[in-house]
C-alpha cells in the first residue's frame, strides 16, 4: 500500500543567531533582518514523510503558509525529494495566530485532497508554541500524536510510533488517517540532492512569479506561470480565491491572542562582584560563601 | 453556555494517580488570579480511580472539581480528553483554563483552544489579571499572559481581549505551589463519561514512564554548563564540580541542543525554572529563557570569558575566564578550604 503524505514547514527566524541589527531602537524585532531558516524539527517531519514514500509509494507534498520568500524552503523541500510543494499565501493571512493559521491549512489540506499522513515538526523555534499540529488535527477532525520520536511500523492502514513522554515513552497504535508531530529525535534530514537542487533551483511560487512580471513588462504573468507549470517547475499557491474560507477567521480578525506590550530585555547592569580567576580570588569566594553558609 | 462567570480552572494532570506537580503550581496560582477577578477556583481531573486526587487540589484551593472517571480513561489519550474539557469548557464558560505545559497539556491544550476557538499563549512565565485598553476599548480584568519571545530578545505580553475564555500553558516550577493551612471545603461534582467510537481509535501499547529521579527543582545546589563549554568531555567538569560541592547538574538549552546534557536537566523558560541557594553558571551566556529559569537562585555564581555576557547583569559573583580552566581550580580551592 503507498501513502499520501502531507508535511506543514514553517520557516522561522534563526532566533539563535540574533544579531544587534535585528533589534529597533525601540525594542522591536525587525523581522525584516532576521536570517531565515527552515525550522529544524519541520525538516525532520519531511524526512519521515519522505522515509514512508521511498519504502512503501505513495507522495510527500509540502505546505507552507507564508510571505513570498517562504518559496525558499519549499524550494529545499524539493531538493529533499518532496514530490510537490504548495505555498499559501494571501494579504489577509498575514497576522495570523495559530488559531487562525490551523483554520486556513486545514482549509488547504482540505483543497489540496485526500492524504493518509499529515506530518508537522512538534513546534517551531520562533514561537515554541507546538499548537498548529494539533489545532490543525482538530479542525480536520482526526486523531494526533504528538512528541514522535520514532516510527515503528506501517502496515495498511495502521501505524505504530513511540511517543515521547514526560521521562519515558509510549507505544501508540493508531489508524489512518492521522497527523503526526516529530521531535528532533524522530530522524536525521537528509541532504539536499545535487540533481534535485539543481532541477529545481528555478522553481517559482505565484508571488515570486508576479514580482518577476511586474519587474518586466515584457512577461506577462500567465504565460509565465504556464511555462513554469510546463516545465514542471511552478509551485502551487493557494490563496485566499482559492480556498473555502472564511475571511472572518483569517489574519488578524481571525486571531484571539493579541500582542499587547512587547519590551526588550533592557540589561539592568546588576551589580555583582568581580572574583578574580586566581587560587587568591577564589579562595576568598569559597570562604564567603562558607560564611554565608550558602553550601550548607 | 451557562454563565457563572470570573471562574478560573485548572486541568489537573495525573499519572497512574499520581498528581503532576504543575498541576499544584497552577491551582496555586489559578486561586490569585480567581481572587483578582472575584470568581471561584476550579479543578477538571480525568482518570480511573483518581477521586484521591481531586480530594487533594482541596488543599490547593479549589472550590469544585468535575471529576471523570472511567477505565478506559486511566491514561491519557487525546481524543477522549480533549472532548471531555472541551465540552466542560463549552458548557460552563470559564474565564481563564490553565494547563501544565508537560506532554500532556501541549497535546491537549491546543485542541480544546481550537474547538472552542478561543486564545491559547504556551510556556507562559508570569500570569497577572489587569485593566487593558486595547485599541482605544476598555477591557476590565483581562489576564496577562506574559512570555519571552524571539529568541529571548523580547518579553511579550499576550492579551486575548476578545476571547470570552483565556487560556495559557505554564511550564513546571515556574509558579509557586502554596499548600493552604485549612483545606478549601471543596466539592466533587462526577461527569458521567459517554464513550465514542473516536475514543479508542489510538490505542496504547506499552508504556514506560519513570518517575522523574531527576529534581532540579528541590536541589540546594545546581552547577548549570551552556553551549561554552564546548564539548562533552568538557561538560565532565561540570558533572565533577556538582559531585565534589553535593550538587545536580544542569544545562542551557544550548548544551541540551548539543547534546551535552539530556533535556530533563534543562534550566529556563522551556526547561525547570529552579531557585536553589547556589547556582553556578559555566559558560552560559544568560538568554532571557535561561535566565527566567535561574534568576531568583538565592546566590548566583557566573563563569564565562565574555565579561559582556548577559549572565553577569543577574549574577552576585562573576569570574571572566574560560570555565574549563576556572572549574578545577575553584575545585581546588574548595578542596583546600575543606582541609
Amino acid at each position: 500500500m503507498s501513502y499520501q503524505s502531507i508535511v506543514l514547514v514553517k520557516q522561522v527566524p534563526d532566533t539563535a543567531n540574533i544579531s544587534g541589527e535585528v533589534m529597533r531602537p525601540d525594542g522591536t524585532v525587525n523581522r525584516a533582518k532576521l536570517p531565515a531558516i527552515f525550522n529544524p524539527e519541520d525538516k525532520v517531519a519531511l524526512e519521515l514523510a519522505l522515509q514512508i514514500r521511498d519504502r512503501y509509494g505513495g507522495s510527500v507534498t509540502a505546505l507552507t503558509m507564508g510571505p513570498t520568500r517562504a518559496s525558499d524552503i519549499l524550494r529545499e523541500c524539493l531538493y529533499m525529494g518532496a514530490d510537490s510543494a504548495y505555498l499559501v499565501n494571501d494579504r489577509k493571512f498575514a497576522g495570523s495566530d495559530t488559531l487562525a493559521t490551523s483554520y486556513i491549512l486545514s482549509q488547504a489540506i482540505r483543497h489540496i485532497g485526500t492524504f493518509d499522513l499529515i506530518f508537522a515538526g512538534r513546534q517551531a523555534i520562533d514561537g515554541d508554541t507546538a499548537q498548529v499540529g494539533p489545532q490543525t488535527a482538530e479542525k480536520l477532525g482526526i486523531p494526533q500524536i504528538t512528541y514522535v520520536e520514532e516510527i515503528v511500523s506501517l502496515e495498511a492502514s495502521t501505524i505504530r510510533v513511540k511517543r515521547k513522554l514526560d521521562g519515558g515513552y509510549e507505544l501508540l497504535e493508531a489508524p489512518l488517517p492521522l497527523l503526526l508531530t516529530a521531535v528532533k529525535e524522530a530522524s536525521d534530514p537528509r541532504p539536499f540532492q545535487a540533481t534535485r537542487a539543481m532541477a529545481y533551483k528555478n522553481a517559482r511560487s505565484l508571488p515570486e512569479l508576479e514580482k518577476l512580471s511586474g519587474d518586466n513588462p515584457l512577461l506577462y504573468l500567465d504565460e509565465l506561470v504556464q511555462e513554469y507549470r510546463d516545465d514542471n517547475l511552478f509551485i502551487g499557491t493557494l490563496t485566499m480565491d482559492d480556498l473555502d474560507i472564511d475571511p472572518e477567521r483569517c489574519g488578524l480578525s481571525g486571531s484571539p491572542t493579541k500582542v499587547h506590550k512587547v519590551k526588550s530585555v533592557v540589561l539592568s547592569g546588576g551589580e555583582h562582584e568581580q572574583i578574580e580567576p586566581t587560587a587568591e580570588g577564589l579562595g576568598n569566594l569559597i570562604d564567603q560563601l562558607m560564611t554565608d553558609r550558602i553550601f550548607g | 453556555m451557562t454563565e457563572q462567570p470570573n471562574q478560573v480552572w485548572v486541568f489537573v494532570e495525573q499519572h497512574d494517580g499520581k498528581p503532576a506537580d504543575v498541576s499544584f503550581e497552577l491551582l496555586s496560582k489559578g486561586r490569585k488570579l480567581a481572587g483578582s477577578l472575584d470568581g471561584g477556583l476550579k479543578a477538571i481531573i480525568i482518570g480511573h480511580e483518581v477521586r484521591p486526587v481531586a480530594e487533594q487540589t482541596f488543599q490547593y484551593g479549589a472550590e469544585e472539581v468535575f471529576l471523570v472517571e472511567h477505565p478506559q480513561l486511566e491514561h491519557y489519550r487525546t481524543m477522549p480528553y480533549s472532548r471531555i474539557v472541551s465540552n466542560l469548557v463549552q458548557q460552563h464558560g470559564p474565564r481563564i483554563v490553565l494547563f501544565g505545559a508537560t506532554t500532556v497539556g501541549r497535546d491537549l491544550a491546543p485542541r480544546v483552544a481550537s474547538f472552542t476557538r478561543c486564545g491559547l499563549t504556551a510556556d507562559c512565565t508570569d500570569l497577572q489579571i489587569e485593566d487593558v485598553t486595547y485599541q482605544r476599548t476598555e477591557y476590565p480584568q483581562l489576564l496577562l499572559q506574559i512570555r519571552p519571545a524571539f529568541g529571548g530578545n523580547i518579553i511579550a505580553t499576550i492579551i486575548t481581549p476578545d476571547s470570552p475564555i483565556q487560556m495559557a500553558t505554564v511550564r513546571e516550577g515556574v509558579m509557586e505551589r502554596i499548600t493552604l493551612n485549612n483545606a478549601v471545603n471543596g466539592t466533587i461534582t462526577d461527569i458521567d463519561y459517554t464513550a465514542e467510537d473516536t475514543d479508542t481509535l489510538i490505542r496504547i501499547l506499552e508504556r514506560h514512564r519513570e518517575e522523574r529521579n531527576v529534581n532540579l527543582t528541590g536541589a540546594p545546589v545546581i552547577v548549570a554548563g551552556g553551549y561554552g563549554m564546548d564539548s562533552k568531555e568538557n561538560f565532565q567538569l561540570i558533572h565533577e564540580l556538582a559531585d565534589l560541592l553535593g550538587g545536580e547538574v544542569a544545562g542551557s538549552r544550548a548544551a541540551v541542543d548539543a547534546g551535552f546534557i539530556p533535556p530533563e536537566r534543562q534550566v529556563g523558560q522551556t526547561g525547570v525554572t529552579v531557585r536553589p541557594r547556589l547556582y553556578i553558571a559555566c559558560g552560559i551566556s544568560g538568554a532571557i529563557q535561561h535566565r527566567a529559569g535561574m534568576q531568583d537562585s538565592n546566590t548566583i555564581i557566573a563563569i564565562n570569558n565574555d565579561p559582556e555576557a548577559p549572565i553577569f547583569d543577574v549574577c552576585h559573583y562573576g569570574i571572566v575566564g574560560d570555565a574549563t580552566e576556572v572549574i578545577p581550580k575553584l575545585m581546588d580551592a574548595y578542596k583546600q578550604k575543606l582541609k
